[in-house]
């Protein structure tokens, strides 16, 4: 029997007051084609060892990326994640995405949001970062909104090498507002000439590096044109570990760094939960969105934790907070602190340097192959290949020979025929020597 | 030359055309510290309702309104620095910004200080 809380008379009670027909009403925003017509077909009932025996059937069609050779990224990075990173997360002080409704009580939560601000500060060269946002593309998109606010304008311009997922997510978040954005069309030779639209109107501009393609971008020039029209410069990083190896954004002159930390500590998990990083320069704080955790000292003098800058936030400022973010991605963002304290400053160093040769080798190796291009220039460890066929078919094909070869560039930039035989390919450390022979073999044998 | 008041407890010293604004005493004291506040920029153009700047205090953050129409000549930067001001000297030091006013009537519905005290003792009761 379902518990049904209200009477069907206090229901249509409800639907009168607030002028509604029926609750179907409720559901028009939602497009008609994404709404269920009528029940799933399945049976009314099942005992749990048959379910159970169904689901386990379905999910062995699955190849997972931790038993295959897998060379997939495109904002989505499989690294090595410490055991130790999940022991400590499961504790069960620590088992909640909320940040506290008493903070100040939950110290050693606050103490891991706050050493948690501190290594996004220092990994983007930043002067502050936030408790987290819920990932790369709404980090993003408040990036925007964030630009936005501080400098009084209404346009934002993007990159067209921004990870396509991260562009449409800003775009539903500013379609109620009076922001805009100008788009800048894919550039996979990597000239784009971001910088001819920079003007006093715009407030910011969304650059990622290294950018969609892999390439990877010098943006101090870029910073120094926007901050002479008084724009800010907004840099999104999705391969947080890229970070132990190039400038980072902050010395390059960013105003934001909007990121995806999911590289560190968070497993693939078909695509979520992840982390967003965002962190901005001192001056700009008031204008963040998200929480933020404070350091202070007790009535006796001893070191403690608080949450500070609240009255920026919606509980406190209601319809005007700088977000209507209403939590983070706090557990998450503690397996980000566990496995990059573990890493240190030089653990994050060598990993970056050991995920960059590997890509080296394995581009030397794919490059190898006839009729494959390599159309990077520079890269991290993600790189952009010319295929002689369609690369999702080449994709499908070595899915069936039981490797995960890469995602097809027409898989996020679909119906454009530019695309068509592009892959985008990533090596991380956990690729070994034989997983690169059988993906080139392979490879070879599709094509 | 007298202070005018809105059932808001902002204030309004006009001097020729210019108004000069912050929130009354009363205001602060109901707000508790200020740890902030957000002021206008120099040359902002301002109708009478709008949101001028933003106090923050440890408790809330409130939005104060223009009573005037105008452009906005000067701004007090100490409270960048010096956000207790407001607390210490509402009515003076403390004050927002000044405004030069386009329509001095807009100052006619505001309240004298006598009338504002009535009122504030209303609120107290």
């Amino acid at each position: 029997m379902r518990y049904m809380p209200h009477t069907a008379a206090e229901r249509e009670e409800m639907l009168t007051k607030i002028g509604v027909g029926s609750i179907d009403d409720l559901f028009t925003d939602i497009p008609e084609e994404s709404r269920l017509e009528g029940l799933l077909d399945l049976p009314l009932h099942e005992s749990e060892m048959v379910v159970e025996k169904n689901f386990r059937k379905l999910a062995a069609k699955n190849l997972s990326p931790y038993s295959v050779p897998c060379f997939l990224g495109a904002g989505a990075y499989q690294h090595h994640v410490p055991s130790v990173a999940d022991h400590i997360i499961q504790r069960s002080e620590f088992l909640t995405a909320y940040t506290p409704y008493q903070p100040e009580i939950s110290q050693g939560t606050l103490q891991a949001l706050f050493e948690f601000q501190t290594q996004v500060a220092l990994i983007t060269g930043m002067e502050v970062a936030n408790a987290s946002m819920y990932d790369g593309a709404t980090s993003c998109a408040e990036a925007v909104l964030m630009a936005c606010r501080v400098t009084r304008r209404k346009k934002a311009v993007i990159s067209g090498n921004l990870h396509p997922h991260y562009r449409d997510v800003t775009h539903t978040t500013l379609q109620f507002t009076e922001f805009e954005t100008i788009d800048l069309p894919p550039a996979v030779s990597g000239a784009e000439r971001v910088d001819d639209h920079i003007t006093s109107e715009i407030a910011c501009v969304v650059a990622q590096n290294p950018d969609f393609f892999g390439r990877l971008h010098d943006l101090s020039a870029l910073a120094e044109e926007c901050h002479a029209a008084g724009t800010l410069l907004v840099v999104v990083v999705n391969e947080v570990v890229s970070l132990g190896a190039i400038t980072s954004p902050g010395e390059m002159g960013a105003d934001i760094v909007a990121g995806e930390g999911q590289s560190i500590g968070v497993p693939l998990s078909f695509g979520g939960p992840y982390v967003g990083l965002l962190a901005t320069r001192q001056k700009f704080v008031r204008q963040m969105p998200g929480r933020l955790c404070g350091q202070t000292v007790d009535q006796d003098g001893k070191r403690g934790f608080v949450l500070t800058l609240s009255t920026r936030e919606q509980h406190i400022r209601r319809e005007k907070a700088t977000s209507n973010i209403c939590t983070n991605a706090g557990l998450c963002s503690l397996a980000f602190t566990i496995h990059m304290s573990l890493l240190g400053e030089s653990g994050l160093t060598k990993l970056a340097s050991l995920n960059h040769s590997q890509a080296v080798t394995l581009a030397e190796k794919l490059e190898a192959i006839d009729g494959v291009d390599l159309l990077n220039d520079s890269f991290f460890n993600e790189f952009t290949l010319r295929l002689p066929m369609n690369a999702a078919s080449a994709v499908e094909k070595l899915g069936e020979k039981g490797i995960l070869g890469g995602v097809p560039v027409s898989r996020l930039i679909p119906d454009d025929p530019e695309m068509a035989n592009l892959l985008l390919v990533a090596a991380t450390e956990t690729c070994s020597a034989s997983d690169m022979d059988d993906f080139v073999a392979t490879l070879k044998e599709v094509l | 030359m007298s202070y005018k008041f809105t059932e808001d407890h902002e204030w309004v010293l006009l001097e020729g055309d210019v108004a000069t604004i912050g929130i009354s005493d009363y205001a602060q004291g109901q707000l508790g510290d200020v740890v902030y506040v957000e002021v206008p920029t120099v040359g902002d153009e301002i109708a009478k309702g709008d949101e001028l700047a933003v106090v923050e205090s440890v408790k809330a953050a409130s939005e104060v309104y223009s009573p005037v129409s105008g452009e906005v000549i000067d701004v007090n930067t100490e409270l960048e620095g010096a956000p207790t001001m407001v607390n210490e000297d509402a009515m003076e030091s403390g004050w927002f910004a000044r405004i030069k006013v386009t329509n001095s009537s807009d100052l006619d519905d505001l309240m004298d200080e006598a009338t504002y005290k009535t009122f504030v003792e209303g609120l107290d009761e």
